[in-house]
């Protein structure tokens, strides 16, 4: 059955692998000079780096998001709805492995395979960015790199590609499998692999690690602040060097959760266009005059590792459990 | 002797449809078995639920004397050549060969290679690139080449040429010969089934409307041809298939395990065709009413 599935999976396989082969030489090539940069520089690293490499650096993040979800759509939708669209399931189950083998061997091979391709890209890319990763966790003042924690670089980094590309891969085959055809499998994997990434980092990956939370005083000079909402709601970004900001919260001069009184929104109030500088702040002075703090939640840079491990379980699990009602679907559905 | 095929109850429904209903059926093995009714009938579903590419909604089916696909070593007995014989069209034929021989515990490599030479098929060649005898040809060989007990066709030769379908079937025949198999296929030409089975089943609107051994079907069937009168009056033991009258003569197609001694019939016999379309046109209705008495068919002729 090994033998049926490689002969199946040869073709994709190489592809892939010869992709992730050319982008990891490419990477050999500039990643050492980018160390010694990050040698000589240290944090200031972040203003030093090549245009190439920056452009380099943005494709690393791009290519690590996409494998995922390529894989998904590319290996897993079509692994079975293809069967099933030719008919040639009819000849794969009438030889003499049952459905469960033929299921298992097809899961297994291209599940290690999706996970090999997803860490060797991942591998490279995270090897390559790491000057820039400690540049910027080192306190290098940048808007040009994201923090490794940040939701846009956490996905490009360490293990969660692997558990991501396991995910995709199972969910494509179970979409496959259920849908039965082709194109719509793969477009509905795409979506739901799509929704299901942003949805993470939105609800479930800053509850994976216990956060820390820094309370800054409202104030010209200060933080950061921005304004929300029509001047409802305050944000401010207080300099921890690597943090993902995960909540805002305002607190009153009790130290109670409150919103942002209205006299704020007044004080900024203008008869056109938007307020000045000097108003701007005169604002924020009145309204830490008040006692008004910000209290921010945020994922220190320590947890990387804490949080990268609970999401590759948390995705693997959801694998395994596709894997699961891919094999019952089989047996009692197929029908 | 044994049957290859039993049937008790079975029955298929597709949400609310049913492909197949209350089908009873008794096989016996060594046969070549052929299924014919109009398409949509239900002969696939049968032969899937056969092969167990299918569940049954209701009833139970056993092939061999086993649950259909039930494990590797019912598998084994079976061999299932599907309909429109699907093949890996990026494979090739060797490869196909190859698959056989590692996914076939009992897989007979020699009949395999000797096939695909007789057949002039050249090894490399994609099975994408095959023409639909060629490729009919490459998914019996995988039938064949698996030694199985019971080989199952579903409408083999539905999509070849007048040719190809004469060759395919001689073919089969030959196989079958050779190898002492059982097989069913299915069709919906009776002229198919004529030349290569001795035994059918014939299948209309989700029903099995009789099944038999072809010789006792002929045997048993009769054209009665006499002045006109009431079919209601035929004697118990007599079953009227389908009756037509003028104004003078009434023509009955009957099914009789006893001889037709009424001498104002004058009786004619009936070919395998004239039954099956006789049981494949007559009242929806009529179906139900007659269908215990198809178990008790014995006629000796």
């Amino acid at each position: 059955m090994f033998w049926l599935t490689w002969r199946q999976f040869r073709t994709q396989a190489a592809v892939m692998f010869a992709a992730v082969a050319a982008f990891a030489a490419t990477l050999a090539a500039t990643g050492p000079q980018l160390a010694d940069l990050y040698r000589t520089a240290g944090s200031s690293l972040v203003d030093q780096v090549s245009s190439p490499d920056q452009t380099l650096y943005y494709t690393g993040l791009l290519i690590v998001l996409a494998v995922p979800a390529v894989i998904g759509m590319f290996w897993g939708a079509p692994l079975i709805s293809r069967e099933l669209e030719t008919g040639t399931h009819y000849l794969a189950w009438n030889q003499g492995v049952t459905r469960t083998r033929w299921l298992a061997t097809k899961l297994g091979l291209g599940a290690a395979a999706s996970m090999t391709a997803a860490g060797l890209t991942s591998l490279a890319v995270s090897w390559w960015s790491s000057p820039i990763d400690r540049a910027v966790n080192g306190g290098g003042a940048t808007d040009t790199y994201f923090p490794r924690l940040d939701p846009v670089a956490f996905a490009a980094r360490g293990v969660v590609p692997v558990a991501h590309a396991a995910f995709a891969f199972v969910l494509g085959v179970a979409l496959g499998l259920v849908i039965r055809r082709t194109l719509p499998a793969m477009a509905t994997t795409f979506a739901l692999y799509a929704a299901v990434q942003i949805s993470a980092p939105l609800w479930i990956r800053p509850h994976l690690a216990a956060p820390d939370r820094t309370t800054v005083p409202i104030e010209p000079g200060g933080a950061p602040i921005s304004i929300q909402e029509g001047a409802r709601q305050i944000v401010a970004h207080p300099e921890v060097p690597g943090a993902w900001e995960t909540s805002q919260q305002t607190l009153n001069a009790a130290g109670q959760p409150a919103s942002v009184p209205a006299s704020f929104a007044d004080c900024l109030h203008t008869e056109a266009g938007p307020p000045t500088l000097q108003q701007f702040e005169g604002c924020l002075a009145d309204l830490g005059a008040l006692g008004y703090q910000q209290q921010v939640t945020y994922q220190p840079a320590g947890n990387f590792w804490a949080l990268q491990w609970a999401e590759t379980g948390i995705y693997l699990g959801l694998a395994l459990a596709l894997t699961g009602f891919c094999a019952w679907w089989i047996r009692r559905r197929v029908t | 002797m044994s049957a290859v095929l039993r049937a008790r109850g079975l029955g298929k429904r597709y949400k609310q449809r049913w492909a197949l209903q209350s089908c009873d059926l008794d096989v016996p093995a060594g046969r070549v078995v052929g299924l014919v009714g109009p398409n949509g009938a239900g002969k696939s579903t049968l032969l899937n639920l056969a092969s167990g590419m299918l569940t049954p909604t209701a009833g139970t089916i056993e092939v061999c004397g086993g649950r259909p696909a039930a494990g590797v070593e019912q598998l084994a007995k079976v061999g299932f050549v599907a309909q429109d014989t699907p093949v890996y069209s990026a494979l090739s034929v060797a490869d196909h060969l190859d698959l056989g021989k590692r996914l076939n515990p009992n897989w007979d490599d020699a009949v395999a290679r000797d096939r695909i030479r007789r057949l002039g098929l050249d090894p490399k060649q994609r099975a994408g690139k095959l023409s639909g005898g060629q490729r009919a040809q490459l998914a019996l060989t995988l039938g064949i080449a698996k030694r199985p007990e019971l080989l199952i066709l579903d409408e083999p030769v539905a999509a070849l040429d007048p040719l190809a379908r004469r060759e395919f079937m001689q073919d089969l025949m030959e196989a079958v010969a050779e190898h002492e198999l059982s097989v069913v296929l299915s069709s919906h030409l009776v002229s198919d089934v004529e030349r290569t089975c001795d035994y059918v089943i014939v299948l209309v609107d989700s029903h099995v409307q009789v099944a038999g051994d072809i010789d006792d079907l002929v045997a048993c069937h009769h054209r009665l041809t006499g002045p006109r009168r009431d079919p209601d009056t035929l004697p118990a033991g007599q079953h009227v298939l389908t009756a037509s009258h003028t104004d003078r003569q009434t023509t009955l197609l009957v099914r009789t395990d006893t001889a037709v001694h009424d001498p104002t019939w004058t009786v004619g016999p009936l070919g395998l065709e004239d039954i099956v379309l006789a049981y494949m046109t007559r009242p929806a209705d009529a179906v139900r009413d007659t269908r215990p008495a198809l178990e008790v068919l014995r006629c000796s002729g």
